[in-house]
């Protein structure tokens, strides 16, 4: 298997704080990879360098083979990187559809189209119904994004970044705040998803972490202190003692 | 036939009184109200292209007045060349020539300012724009040869093909039609995918970068339109009162600009029309009594922003308060 994102050394700090202290880390294409850590460690700041919301202090990315480092957030969702969001962040008075629509929308060519009335071009409505059955929101379409509950909401944050197709998904805490059956039905989705996008998972949810992951990686005041898989994590002594709280 | 909502037959209605009174009114002998009219409509399509970046945009510029002014100077100017010689090359009574002069010079300083200014947002972007606009007042302030602060007395419409512009009615049917276009314009525009984008970066930025949409340049392309139809209203506006002063691009018009679009309702087809013909009104009928006529207008202003959050639209469309 090929590789599809590779770091190298990346470094940030904000004032004295060093969130990213030399990460070294690299996506196989398929895989699912779930980073852990504790609060603080640095996770979501590390995906937003990724994604491109942050630039990095020193360091390197690249996207299959190409130096991302310094390209522009939205040049990177072009080449097929993608995230959620840890607080949900949608368009919340466009309807459900017309989210999913403008993320299918995105990857469906430039949209300096002035023409034709957006929502009454089949094609990107139907993807876009199509990714909302998949996540189960199709009876939902209809209704402005700010009018669903908590759970829909991280759903449809799901269903906008599954819509772009984009090859790499960045998934920051996608099951924040959902209680055991929403929960639940998340990580089936996710697993649903394995192997057709290569995942970077954000998530505190340790049993989501270790039914889904191949690899996990445990991110510890900005450092990978240890990857591998679920049972060597599970093993090791650094990460029991750094994270897991046991002595 | 497409079927019509509520708020698109309201939108007709509305906008049949506004072709069809005013030439009643000049047809039965009072030529006050057409004209009136045809202030209202010029206006209106100044509102129109406002409401383009301000209600569907989230662009909040408060120095759109200046299209209004650019334009307005880049048909006045050529006339006094003609006039009064100098500067050849830009005399001209061409209506054609002084109309491409209007909007190409407006939509070249909506992309100059506007790649500058939309680096900025919330309060920095007023401001900046608002900067932009007081540049360009006190350019044409400084400027004694175009009547400085006194302003430029036009000497003759533009002369156009077909169209005598010293006839009102024609005056009023030109400016009407264009606004219906400008109206239709913007609502295709809004409701493309280009407007999709537009739409959604003002309500989540950070969302639509992430999907790969480079945000900056679709609200720049949206600002040169906006620009490019508002210095259109400044050509009308310059044929119809055939005088032109720095006045007419000072901060306080961007904000006249401002309360239509907030007062009739913004990000809809009508809102800027109803609010500039509430802003007509009110000016008429306030005036009539007191110089001091802003005051009320601003009451009624904060009035509509408490109570009404859809604008005058919204409570003809019967929506609750807050909507």
């Amino acid at each position: 298997m090929s590789t599809l994102l590779e770091i190298r050394d990346l470094k940030k700090s904000f004032g004295g704080v060093t969130a990213t202290d030399g990460v070294n880390l690299s996506l196989t294409q398929g895989e699912l990879h779930a980073i852990i850590g504790p609060n603080g460690a640095g996770k979501t700041t590390l995906i937003s360098q990724l994604s491109g919301a942050l630039r990095p202090d020193a360091g390197s990315i690249s996207f299959k083979g190409a130096d991302i480092t310094r390209r522009p957030a939205h040049r990177r969702a072009r080449l097929g990187i993608t995230r959620s969001f840890q607080i949900t962040s949608l368009v919340m008075e466009m309807s459900v559809l017309d989210n999913v629509a403008l993320a299918v929308q995105a990857c469906d060519g430039h949209s300096f189209r002035f023409i034709k009335a957006a929502r009454k071009i089949s094609h990107l409505r139907e993807r876009a119904q199509e990714v909302l059955r998949q996540v189960g929101l199709a009876d939902r379409a209809a209704l402005p994004a700010v009018e669903l509950s908590h759970g829909e909401h991280r759903q449809l944050e799901i269903a906008v970044a599954l819509a772009t197709g984009a090859e790499l998904m960045l998934l920051d805490e996608p099951m924040a705040g959902l209680g055991g059956e929403d929960s639940a039905r998340m990580i089936d989705f996710l697993k649903g998803l394995k192997g057709k996008r290569t995942i970077l998972l954000i998530e505190h949810d340790m049993d989501a972490v270790f039914a889904l992951a191949d690899r996990i990686s445990v991110l510890v005041y900005g450092r990978i202190i240890a990857t591998g898989s679920p049972d060597e994590i599970r093993g090791n002594a650094d990460v029991r003692h750094a994270y897991l709280g046991e002595e | 036939m497409k079927s019509l909502d509520r708020t698109g037959w309201i939108t007709v209605g509305v906008m049949l009184l506004l072709g069809v009174l005013p030439p009643f009114f000049y047809w039965i002998g009072n030529e006050f109200y057409l004209l009136l009219a045809t202030r209202l409509v010029i206006l209106a399509i100044a509102a129109v292209s406002l409401n383009l970046i301000l209600g569907y945009g989230g662009m909040a510029s408060f120095g759109h007045a200046a299209f209004v002014g650019i334009g307005a100077y880049a048909m006045g100017i050529p006339v006094y060349h003609e006039f009064y010689g100098g500067f050849s090359a830009a005399a001209s009574t061409n209506g054609l020539f002084q109309l491409a002069l209007s909007v190409g010079l407006s939509a070249l300083f909506a992309l100059i300012t506007g790649a500058i200014s939309l680096r900025t947002r919330g309060v920095y972007f007023i401001m900046i724009t608002m900067a932009f606009a007081q540049m360009v007042f006190y350019l044409f302030q400084s400027l004694d040869e175009y009547g400085g602060d006194d302003g430029l007395v036009i000497e003759m419409r533009s002369e156009l093909p077909w169209i005598n512009l010293d006839n009102p009615l024609q005056m009023y049917l030109l400016a009407f039609l264009s606004l219906v276009l400008a109206m239709g314009a913007v609502h295709m525009i809004v409701n493309s995918r280009f407007g999709m984008v537009l739409r959604g970066a003002k309500g989540n930025d950070e969302r639509l970068i992430t999907l790969g949409f480079n945000t900056y340049l679709y609200r720049l392309t949206a600002y040169v339109i906006a620009g490019a139809i508002c210095g259109y209203a400044g050509w009308l506006m310059a044929n119809f009162s055939t005088f032109v002063s720095p006045s007419m691009l000072g901060w306080s018009r961007s904000g006249e600009l401002m309360f239509m679009v907030i007062l009739g309702g913004a990000a809809t087809a009508l809102g800027p029309v109803l609010g500039a013909a509430a802003f007509i009104l009110i000016e008429e009928i306030l005036s009539s009594f007191t110089v001091y006529w802003h005051l009320p207008f601003g009451l009624m202003l904060i009035g509509v922003v408490l109570f009404a959050r859809g604008g005058l639209l919204g409570m003809l469309q019967g929506r609750g308060p807050g909507k």
